[in-house]
């Protein structure tokens, strides 16, 4: 099971043709450095994400999805470099804007779309949805909605590791800078900085939590100074710039990995969406929109690549329909399969008195 | 004046307690110039300068500024973004607003508002009904409003009172209740309703399900039965006096909660019954509560997760044969 699911990502680069780096499961995750191996994968995975979240959007406003659906547009570049950067082994609790991280640490599309649909064949059986969704198991958790409480679950992960005598495995977590005024996320930095834990939080500043400025957020002038008050070493990512978020993300991974402790790395951006798809961001000012920080991650990562010759426009174009057709097929196939059936549920919170373990991965089977 | 919602009645309740008390204040995320997450602040700050303010993330310290300015004799209201995450902020609810005038003799008048309960798709995050817990600290004063006029009158009276309150408004019941004017006079504080009249069984509920517990006594009718429905309005204080003499009447007990049975308001009703009416009844007292796993994500689960009409009807039936 475990390796159906973490297979596919590889498979799929694989079958670019071009992308040659990874033959068959690799041991390791490409080195930190900007290379065009990785450069191109990110892309693909941006795309991708990007693609999906906007039939989320359709399926949304479809009355399809039920509840609510949150996007990362805008956020792909910097999501992605953590999640490209982590392998098997390690540990990642995405947050809300990490569909592209998701993605690069082994989430598909298919599960995606189950998740939000409420397919009885995902890996969260209808119980829950949208981005609350992982595989615990396989070291990707699945967040909460209270902001702060997965960094010092990763912690616990690697603790895990460190008492079993596990070398070379870390652990990374995302969060936008509203969340960094809960008093999880201090505790749980806090506790990394002690415990000099191999873990990399990403905090996505993207200047605005819900509809708060971060004038109301936090009164310090720069929150990569936090660092120094929690003991662990701080970096700064351009955040819509795919380059320099995968040299700095790999970078603070690579420490993490090699035992330098913790790393907090900010960047910021714009989510170029609303905080979910029933917000327009009315209160997002034209003239930030406007500002280098409401540049499109995506289109500035093609035109990087174009330049560097790393990616040609038909490529690109290419990928584009390739990515297109996969998820209209998908979605047609998810909004088909069985929903929760009330009655067949055993109600049961309690692993000790499951009797519906066996269910548990009966998608990843189909 | 058109119809006004039950969230329209707690912005116009709290737009009033600004008017009329220079020490209300509200704080709580994107409450400001937003209008909350829900709307339930709309123009308020615009209309309130200052007084009404977005906090960080951070409901630990919002609740603790509370406390503080609560004590310096200011009628702060904390709006929480969804019920479930006020336990981020459990801590100085629990152990100091509902300890301090036990401990000191100073009160502590504040509100928390938290929107509760369910919604298709909230899923286990933004879903819970928390009055159980809260109500399970002595010093807490629990209101769980089932109406457009309580939603005023009771938002109105948890300001006026020195005993820190935790306000159970239900997201459920936002848009979907109506009432076409908001009521002069108040029930007494603590005191429950019987909403609807009947002589075959007594059905206590609260908040949402209490309209869930209305439409299950319609449907009765067919069957020829008269349901009684009590709505507890506060959880706590619990009127035990209008619940008894309603079995009294009824010699029946059913009790619907949204939340989870485990030690709630439900089994607390039924504690009650038991041990100071047990002679008036003539069946075992009954529960319908969510089904004892987190709030589930799909509409499909989450519709059979918590009692509906259909479910406290066929309760009703059980409950009537025995
Ligand atoms: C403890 C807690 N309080 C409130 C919320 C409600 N909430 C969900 S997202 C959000 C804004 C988050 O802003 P930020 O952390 O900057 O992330 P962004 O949405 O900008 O990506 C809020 C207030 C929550 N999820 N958790
Ligand atoms: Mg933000």
């Amino acid at each position: 099971m475990l390796l159906i699911c973490w297979e596919l990502p590889y498979y799929k680069t694989m079958t670019l043709g071009k992308v040659s780096a990874f033959e068959g499961l690799p041991a390791t995750k490409p080195s930190p450095e900007v290379t065009r191996e990785n450069a191109r994968r990110a892309y693909r995975i941006m795309l991708e994400a990007r693609i999906l979240e906007e039939k989320l959007a359709v399926l949304y406003r479809s009355g399809k999805i039920v509840g609510g659906v949150f996007l990362g547009r805008g956020q792909e570049a910097l999501s992605v470099s953590l999640g490209i950067h982590l392998r098997r082994g390690d540990v990642y609790a995405p947050l809300i804007r990490d569909q592209a991280g998701r993605m690069a640490f082994g989430d598909t599309i298919l599960d995606t779309l189950r998740t939000y649909l409420g397919s009885s064949l995902g890996s969260m059986r209808g119980r829950d949805g949208n981005i609350h969704r992982g595989r615990p198991s396989e070291g990707y958790h699945a967040m909460i909605s209270h902001l702060g409480a997965m960094v010092s679950t990763v912690c616990g992960g690697l603790m895990a590791k460190r008492f079993r005598g596990e070398t070379g495995a870390v652990g990374g977590t995302c969060i936008g800078e509203g969340g960094t005024s809960t008093g999880s996320f201090h505790e749980g930095m806090n506790l990394a900085g002690v415990e000099k834990l191999p873990i990399v939080v990403v905090v996505a500043n993207n200047q605005f939590s819900y509809s708060t400025p971060n004038d109301r957020q936090f009164a310090c002038s720069d929150l990569l100074a936090r660092a120094e008050g929690y003991g662990v070493r701080g970096r700064r990512a351009v955040g819509n710039d795919l380059m320099d978020c995968l040299g700095v993300i790999g970078e603070a991974v690579s420490a993490a990995r090699s035992g330098e402790g913790p790393q907090l790395v900010v960047a910021d951006l714009l989510r170029l969406v609303g905080h979910g798809e029933h917000d327009d961001a009315t209160y997002i000012p034209a003239s930030m929109k406007e500002s280098p920080l409401g540049k499109d991650c995506l289109d500035l990562a093609r035109t990087t690549l174009l330049e560097k010759g790393w990616l040609t426009g038909e490529e690109a174009d290419e990928w584009r329909k390739i990515v297109e057709k996969e998820v209209e097929e998908t979605s047609s196939k998810v909004l088909r399969e069985p929903v929760p059936d009330p009655s067949e549920e055993d109600w049961n919170a309690f692993s000790c008195l499951d009797s519906q373990q066996h269910l548990l991965h009966q998608g990843e089977r189909q | 004046m058109s119809a006004i919602t039950y969230l329209e009645a707690i912005r116009l309740a709290q737009q009033k307690a600004l008017q009329e008390d220079p020490r209300v204040f509200i704080y709580g995320q994107d409450i400001g110039g937003f209008g909350g997450a829900f709307k339930a602040t709309k123009n308020l700050a615009k209309e309130f300068p200052g007084r009404v303010l977005d906090a960080p993330i951070s409901e630990d310290a919002m609740v603790g500024l509370a406390i503080g300015a609560a004590v310096e004799g200011m009628r702060p209201i904390i709006e929480m973004q969804f019920a479930d995450f006020s336990t981020c902020g459990f801590n100085q609810i629990v152990n100091q607003a509902a300890t301090l005038h036990y401990r000191t003799g100073t009160s502590c008048p504040l509100v928390v508002r938290l929107p509760s309960g369910g919604t298709p798709g909230g899923g286990p995050f933004h879903s819970q009904s928390m009055e159980a817990i809260y109500a399970h600290y002595p010093g807490l004063i629990v209101m769980t409003p089932a109406t457009v006029e309580d939603a005023y009158t009771m938002l109105l009276e948890a300001v006026a009172l020195d005993d820190p309150v935790i306000f159970c408004e239900h997201k459920f019941l936002y848009y979907h209740l109506k009432a076409d004017k908001l009521p002069d006079t108040v029930l007494p504080f603590g005191k429950a309703r019987i909403a609807r009249q009947g002589r075959d069984a007594t059905v206590v509920a609260y908040s949402a399900m209490v309209h869930e517990a209305l439409a299950a006594a319609e449907e009765l009718t067919h069957d020829g039965y008269d349901i009684e429905v009590v709505d507890l309005r506060t959880v706590r204080p619990i009127d035990t006096d209008t619940i008894l003499a309603s079995v009294a009447r009824t010699g029946r007990l059913l009790v619907v909660g949204e939340a989870w049975p485990w030690g709630g308001v439900a089994a607390e009703v039924i504690a009650r019954v038991a041990t100071e009416g047990f002679g008036l009844l003539d069946a075992p007292p009954q529960r319908l509560n969510a089904k004892e796993t987190p709030v589930p994500y799909h509409p499909a689960l989450w519709g059979t997760h918590r009692p509906t009409a259909s479910s406290v009807a066929n309760s009703l039936r059980q409950l009537l044969e025995l």
